[in-house]
């Protein structure tokens, strides 16, 4: 009885730092999908010098573990950075908080797997189609933001909602420099009460409901944009 | 004297090492109905795709409504299109209808009809739908505007589609087979808008295997065989009276 008491202690604290935590997931999510988009389109052209840069990229950050990633990027920019201009700009306070690596870490990530998704969507939309606007005398860009795009970002959309909850998740990786998000919070409450299991618990109560509601939106945004694949006659 | 609204000028067409058009040429006055028949891999299809550049032919000349697609050689010697915005003006007087429909899957009927007046002609959405709801009343889509493509039957979507490509108002409309994909009770719905359409005098190049419809609308019927003109002539002449063996061949077995 005692540890659910404490365990629901436990819960205001966690509560505060949700936000940081839906922040983290937010911006990593809209520059995942943005960089991605870009990825995608590089690794899709014709000129090797846009499609080979962004089958590394894409290799690269698919194949290393997050974690190691957010290191260098803490650690390795980190050190770099005060000895060039940066140290002197007005970016420089900014770029103390470790907020910023965490999101620039998470956001390449995120990129580099929506990047794959959203590839293979674009390569499925019928090619007649793409003629059908051509032959109205629609020009390349016109085609890839009204036709080709909006198509394919709607059909890889449940697999790009099931990577935003692997992302929500994943954001706790960021409490590993500094940063005092839900499993930051966690990790402080823990070393502070002396407790091991409690916040744990707290955290994933948090966690499991963040990642619920978010699913319950995001199922309702996916019926909205997918009408036109599942109308009845 | 009637305008030459397309001229079609010595095209020559390979895919690797299979040449598929070998020089074949037309032209087509205001009005004109065009017929290419013939059997598979005669080249009909490409030579359609070509009038528009969706295949680049490799030599010859376009010409739609006295302008002439510029070009120019590139490496290999053949043509590529010289200037892409002059390319997409053309094509916007070129009216396309495939034979698998190609309507945007993510667009009702209504968008995918106003699309391209919207966007590349720049009218606004008001008059862009103004026009819309008269093209969907004739080609008998109405109850349908607010339909998705994948809720209507191969008819309707054709349909729907030809309303798409007569929304830009083209000088010319090419159709590529427009009836080969659909089930047999849906193939006359969309004769007879391409009917209406022949007889309100616009001018149109088709590829069909409706010899009826060729017979019936056509004011010149072209016969290709392996990448050149074997025939070609009014359609009571060259249909009821063919003079090569192969065109009475093919005549017989469609």
């Amino acid at each position: 009885m005692e540890t659910i008491s404490n365990v629901i202690g436990f819960l205001p604290a966690l509560i505060k730092a949700t936000p940081l935590t839906l922040l983290l997931t937010a911006v990593a999510g809209i520059f995942g999908l943005v960089i991605g988009t870009l990825v995608a389109l590089a690794r899709l052209s014709a000129r090797r010098v846009l499609s080979m840069p962004a089958y590394v990229f894409t290799f690269a950050f698919r194949g290393t573990p997050l974690l190691v990633q957010i290191y260098l990027v803490y650690y390795g920019l980190g050190q770099v950075l005060p000895g060039t201009w940066v140290r002197h700009s007005f970016l420089w306070p900014y770029l103390r908080d470790g907020l910023w690596y965490a999101i620039f870490a998470l956001s390449l990530n995120q990129a580099a797997y929506n990047a794959e998704v959203i590839r293979g969507a674009i390569k499925a939309i019928p090619r007649g189609q793409i003629e059908a606007a051509k032959s109205i005398g629609m020009r390349s860009s016109l085609i890839l933001r009204r036709i080709t795009l909006p198509q394919a970002l709607r059909s890889c959309l449940p697999v790009l909602t099931g990577d935003l909850i692997i992302l929500l998740k994943t954001t706790s990786l960021a409490s590993t420099i500094t940063i005092l998000e839900v499993m930051g919070t966690a990790r402080m409450l823990q070393r502070q009460s002396l407790l091991i299991f409690e916040p744990l618990i707290a955290a994933g109560i948090i966690y499991f409901t963040v990642v619920f509601i978010l699913t319950r939106i995001m199922n309702v945004v996916e019926k909205r944009l997918t009408r036109y694949r599942t109308a009845k006659a | 004297m009637v305008a030459t609204a397309l001229s079609v000028n010595n095209i020559h067409k390979s895919f690797g090492s299979v040449e598929v058009l070998k020089g074949v040429s037309f032209e087509a006055k205001s009005g004109d109905v065009i017929s290419l028949i013939g059997s598979s891999g005669s080249g009909k299809s490409t030579l359609l795709r070509c009038i528009n550049y969706l295949e680049t032919p490799d030599e010859g000349e376009i010409t739609v409504s006295g302008e002439v697609i510029r070009t120019v050689k590139g490496k290999d010697g053949k043509l590529v299109a010289a200037d892409k915005r002059q390319l997409e003006h053309i094509r916007t007087r070129l009216g396309m209808v495939f034979q698998s429909f190609n309507l945007w899957s993510h667009k009702t009927i209504l968008e995918n009809i106003i699309e391209g007046p919207m966007h590349v002609l720049g009218m606004t959405r008001k008059d862009a739908i103004g026009e819309a709801e008269i093209l969907m009343e004739k080609v008998g889509i109405t109850p349908k505007r607010d339909h998705y493509p994948n809720q209507l039957s191969g008819g309707q979507q054709q349909r729907a589609a030809i309303a798409r490509a007569l929304a830009m108002k083209p000088d010319v409309m090419l159709f590529d087979e427009p009836t080969s994909a659909l089930d047999p009770e849906l193939v006359n719905e969309v004769l007879l808008v391409i009917k209406k359409l022949a007889e309100e005098g616009r001018t149109m190049v088709m590829v069909t295997h409706e010899m009826s419809l060729a017979r019936d609308i056509s004011s010149e019927v072209i016969f290709l065989h392996k990448g050149l003109v074997e025939e070609r002539g009014a359609p009571s002449q060259v249909m009821r009276d063919p003079k090569s063996a192969r065109l009475r061949q093919f005549l017989q077995m469609a």
